[in-house]
C-alpha cells in the first residue's frame, strides 16, 4: 500500500512537467501550429529558471534568501526566456511562414544547446566560486507544501502533498480547457486552428491569434522545465537531466485528443508510465527489462495515434490546419 | 491599415535568391559572433580563426570533417524524396539507429563465418533492410488511415532508442554498460580503409549516392511522382497516380538509405553500436534538406555549413572551457537567420497603393 502510494506520488511529480509541456503544446496546435520545438523551450523555460535564481542567491547569499523573491524571480525569469523563444517560432512561421516543422526542430535543437550549454558553463562565465548548480536554498522555497498534508494520512500524501506549480499545471490546463471550449476567445481559437482562411473572413485577426496563444503556450510549457528542475531535481542541474520528456509532452498531446482536461490524467498516466521500470519486473529477465518498459509512453502514444486515426472521428482528429502556415493572398 | 503588404515573387533569379541566403548566413554569423564574444570575451577574429583550425587545422580534423559531412549527407539524402513528398519523416535517427544496431548485431554473430566482402555486404543488406522496416511502418498507416506521420515517426525514433538500449543492456561488454569495439583485433565487419584513410570509402559511397539521387528524383518516372504528390495529392490521383504506393515505396527507400547511413556509421567509423550513434543526424538532416530545397547537390554544402559550425564552435568552446553545447546554440542561430531569409525569396513587400499615391 506504501509503495502504491509512493508511486502514484511518483508519478504525479513525473507528471507536471509533462502536464505544462502538453497544455503549452495544445494551445499551440488549436491555434494550427505543430511546434516541435517545445523540448527546446522547456529546456529555456528551466535554464533561465536557474539562471534568474543563481544570480540572486549569488547576490544575497544562499542563507538570507527571501522566500518570496526566491520564488519570483526565477518563475519571471523563466517565463521571460520560454517568452523569447515562443516569439522567435512565432516571428518565423507565423509573419515569415516558414516551415513549422524545419523552425520547430531548430528551435529545439537551440533550446536543448542553450540549456546544456549554460548548465554546464555558467558558473565559468560568471566567475563564481559556487562547485556546481546547487540550488537547494531556492528549490526549498519551490517545494514548501500545504502544513497540513502530512496529517492527512492517505487522502494528505496523495492529494496535498505537492508543492505549489503542481497545482498550478492542474489549474491552467481546466483554464485553458474551459477557455478552448467554452469560451467566444476559444471558438475563435479553433476556427483559426481548423480553417484559416474562414475565420479570417469572419473578422477573426488571425496572426494575433496565432501569435498570442503560441507565446502563452510556450511560457506554460517553460513552467515545465522550471518545475522539473526546482522541485525534481531539487535545484540541482545536470546536462541532459530533463531527457526526452519535451518529447513526451507533444506525445501526451495526441493521447489527450488535444483536450486539456484529458491531459491532466494523461500526463500522471504518461509519469506512471515513465518510472513503472522501477516497480515491476519480469520474471526470468534482469535489469535489462527495464529498457522495454521505458518504450511504454512511446507504444501507448502510437497505439492511441492510430486508434484515433482509423476511427475517423471529428472531435479527435489534430486541427485541420495543424501544420500549414496561413497565407492570405494565397486563397 | 499597415501601410504595407506582402505579395509572392514571381520566381527571383536563382543568384539573387543566392545572394540573400549568403547574405542570411553571413548576417547569422555576425549574431553568433556577437553572442561568442559576449560569452568568452575573445576577439571576433580570434573566434573565427579558431573556429576555421577547429575544422581544418590538422589533417585529421580535415578527415573528421569530411566524414562528418559524408555522413550528416546520407541521412539527408535518406529523408529528402519522403519530404519532396510532403512526407513528414523526422524519424530518420531511428531508422538509421536500426541499420546501425542491425549491422553491430551482424558483426557480434555472425562474425567469422564469410569472407569479409560477404560479411559487408550481408551488414549492408541487412542493415538496409531494418531501415526500411522501420520507414514502411509509419508510411502503411499513413497511406491506408491516413496517420500524422510526423508524429508517428517521432515515437518510432524513441522505441528504436529503447530496443538499442535493451540491446546494450543484454550484451554488455563485462559490466560496463556499453558495447566495446566489436572485433578489434579481426576488424571483420569493418570497411576497409582505402590508402590508409579509414574513411575515405564511406566518403566515396556518399558521394555515389548523392548522384543517383539527384538523378532519381530529377529524372526518374519514380522521382516524378514524388514530385507531383508532393505538390497536390488531388493532382497526383487525377494524373492516375497511385498515391498510397507511391507513399510506401518512397519510405522504403527513404529507410533504405537511413539503413546505409547507419551501417556506415557503424561499420566504417564507430565499429560499435551505442545509443548515441547518430547524434542527432536524424534531426539535423531535416534542416540540411530543406535548406537545400531538396536538391541533393546543394545538400553537400548545406551539409557542410553546419558541420563547419558544428565542429568550429566546439573547438571555440574547448579553448575557453565551455560546454561543448555551444555548438548547437550556433548552429540554431545560422539556422534561424536561413530559414528566415526563405521569405525575403518567396515574398516581397510592398507599400500600400493609397500610401505611395499620398506621398
Amino acid at each position: 500500500m506504501t509503495m502504491l502510494v509512493q508511486f502514484i506520488q511518483r508519478a504525479v511529480m513525473q507528471g507536471v512537467p509533462l502536464l505544462f509541456g502538453s497544455t503549452g503544446e495544445i494551445l499551440t496546435e488549436k491555434s494550427g501550429h505543430l511546434n516541435l520545438g517545445i523540448p527546446g523551450i522547456m529546456y529555456v523555460g528551466a535554464i533561465s529558471g536557474v539562471i534568474g535564481s543563481f544570480f540572486y542567491e549569488e547576490k544575497v547569499g544562499a542563507a538570507n534568501i527571501n522566500p518570496f523573491l526566491a520564488v519570483i524571480i526565477p518563475l519571471l525569469t523563466s517565463m521571460l526566456g520560454s517568452l523569447i523563444m515562443g516569439l522567435i517560432y512565432c516571428f518565423l512561421t507565423v509573419s515569415l511562414r516558414a516551415n513549422q516543422n524545419v523552425t520547430g526542430l531548430a528551435l529545439t535543437t537551440f533550446g536543448v544547446g542553450f540549456g546544456n550549454f549554460f548548465g554546464g558553463s555558467l558558473i565559468k562565465i560568471s566567475g563564481s566560486s559556487m562547485p556546481a548548480i546547487t540550488l537547494s536554498a531556492t528549490s526549498k522555497c519551490f517545494k514548501t507544501t500545504l502544513p497540513f498534508a502530512n496529517s492527512l494520512g492517505v487522502i494528505g500524501k496523495l492529494l496535498f502533498s505537492y508543492s505549489f506549480l503542481a497545482y498550478v499545471a492542474i489549474v491552467v490546463a481546466l483554464i485553458a480547457g474551459y477557455i478552448l471550449n467554452h469560451t467566444r476567445t476559444g471558438l475563435h481559437l479553433r476556427a483559426v486552428g481548423e480553417n484559416p482562411a474562414t475565420a479570417d473572413a469572419a473578422g477573426i485577426n488571425v496572426n494575433r491569434y496565432k501569435y498570442v496563444t503560441t507565446c502563452i503556450g510556450s511560457v506554460i510549457a517553460g513552467l515545465g522545465g522550471l518545475y522539473y528542475v526546482m522541485d525534481y531535481a531539487s535545484g540541482i542541474w545536470s546536462n541532459g537531466g530533463f531527457g526526452d520528456r519535451g518529447w513526451l509532452a507533444v506525445a501526451i498531446v495526441i493521447f489527450a485528443i488535444w483536450r486539456p482536461n484529458i491531459a491532466i490524467l494523461a500526463s500522471i498516466l504518461f509519469g506512471g508510465l515513465f518510472i513503472i521500470y522501477n516497480y515491476v519486473s519480469i520474471p526470468g529477465m534482469g535489469i535489462e527489462a527495464q529498457e522495454l518498459f521505458k518504450m511504454l509512453p512511446y507504444l501507448v502514444t502510437l497505439i492511441v495515434l492510430i486508434i484515433t486515426s482509423m476511427r475517423e472521428k471529428r472531435e479527435s482528429q489534430p486541427p485541420q490546419s495543424l501544420g500549414l502556415s496561413y497565407f492570405r493572398e494565397d486563397r | 491599415m499597415l501601410g504595407f503588404h506582402i505579395v509572392k515573387r514571381k520566381n527571383m533569379e536563382w543568384w539573387k535568391a543566392w545572394l540573400v541566403r549568403i547574405g542570411s548566413i553571413l548576417l547569422g554569423a555576425l549574431v553568433c559572433a556577437a553572442v561568442t564574444v559576449f560569452l568568452t570575451g575573445k576577439d571576433p577574429v580570434n573566434v573565427f580563426t579558431t573556429m576555421v583550425d577547429g575544422a581544418f587545422g590538422t589533417e585529421r580534423r580535415i578527415w573528421s570533417l569530411l566524414q562528418g559531412i559524408a555522413m550528416l549527407l546520407c541521412v539527408s539524402l535518406a529523408v529528402t524524396p519522403a519530404f519532396k513528398m510532403r512526407f513528414w519523416n523526422i524519424g530518420a535517427e531511428g531508422q538509421a539507429l536500426m541499420g546501425g544496431l542491425a549491422s553491430a548485431a551482424c558483426m557480434m554473430f555472425i562474425g567469422d563465418r564469410f569472407p569479409n566482402w560477404l560479411m559487408l555486404i550481408v551488414m549492408a543488406v541487412t542493415s538496409m533492410l531494418a531501415g526500411a522496416i522501420w520507414a514502411v511502418i509509419p508510411a502503411i498507416f499513413k497511406a491506408r488511415w491516413n496517420t500524422n506521420e510526423t508524429l508517428f515517426t517521432l515515437m518510432m525514433n524513441y522505441i528504436a532508442i529503447q530496443f538499442v538500449s535493451y540491446f546494450i543492456c543484454v550484451y554488455a561488454t563485462g559490466g560496463s554498460g556499453k558495447i566495446d569495439v566489436i572485433n578489434p583485433v579481426t576488424h571483420t565487419g569493418w570497411l576497409p580503409a582505402i590508402g590508409g584513410k579509414s574513411y575515405l570509402l564511406n566518403i566515396i559511397i556518399v558521394l555515389i549516392l548523392t548522384v543517383i539521387m539527384y538523378i532519381y528524383l530529377k529524372y526518374s518516372k519514380q522521382g516524378y511522382e514524388i514530385a507531383v504528390v508532393g505538390e497536390s495529392e488531388n493532382t497526383a490521383k487525377y494524373i492516375g497516380i497511385n498515391v498510397p504506393k507511391v507513399i510506401i515505396r518512397t519510405m522504403i527507400i527513404s529507410g533504405l538509405l537511413c539503413g546505409i547511413a547507419g551501417f556506415l556509421l557503424v561499420s566504417g567509423a564507430d565499429h560499435t553500436i551505442s545509443r548515441d550513434t547518430i547524434a542527432g543526424r536524424g534531426f539535423t538532416a531535416i534542416m540540411v534538406s530543406w535548406l537545400a530545397k531538396f536538391n541533393p547537390v546543394v545538400m553537400i554544402l548545406t551539409s557542410f555549413l553546419l558541420v563547419f559550425f558544428e565542429k568550429g564552435s566546439i573547438e571555440v568552446s574547448q579553448l575557453c572551457g565551455l560546454n561543448a553545447s555551444f555548438s548547437d546554440i550556433i548552429t540554431g542561430i545560422i539556422i534561424f537567420f536561413i530559414i528566415g531569409s526563405e521569405f525575403f525569396i518567396n515574398y516581397q513587400i510592398k507599400k500600400n497603393e493609397k500610401e505611395v499615391k499620398a506621398s
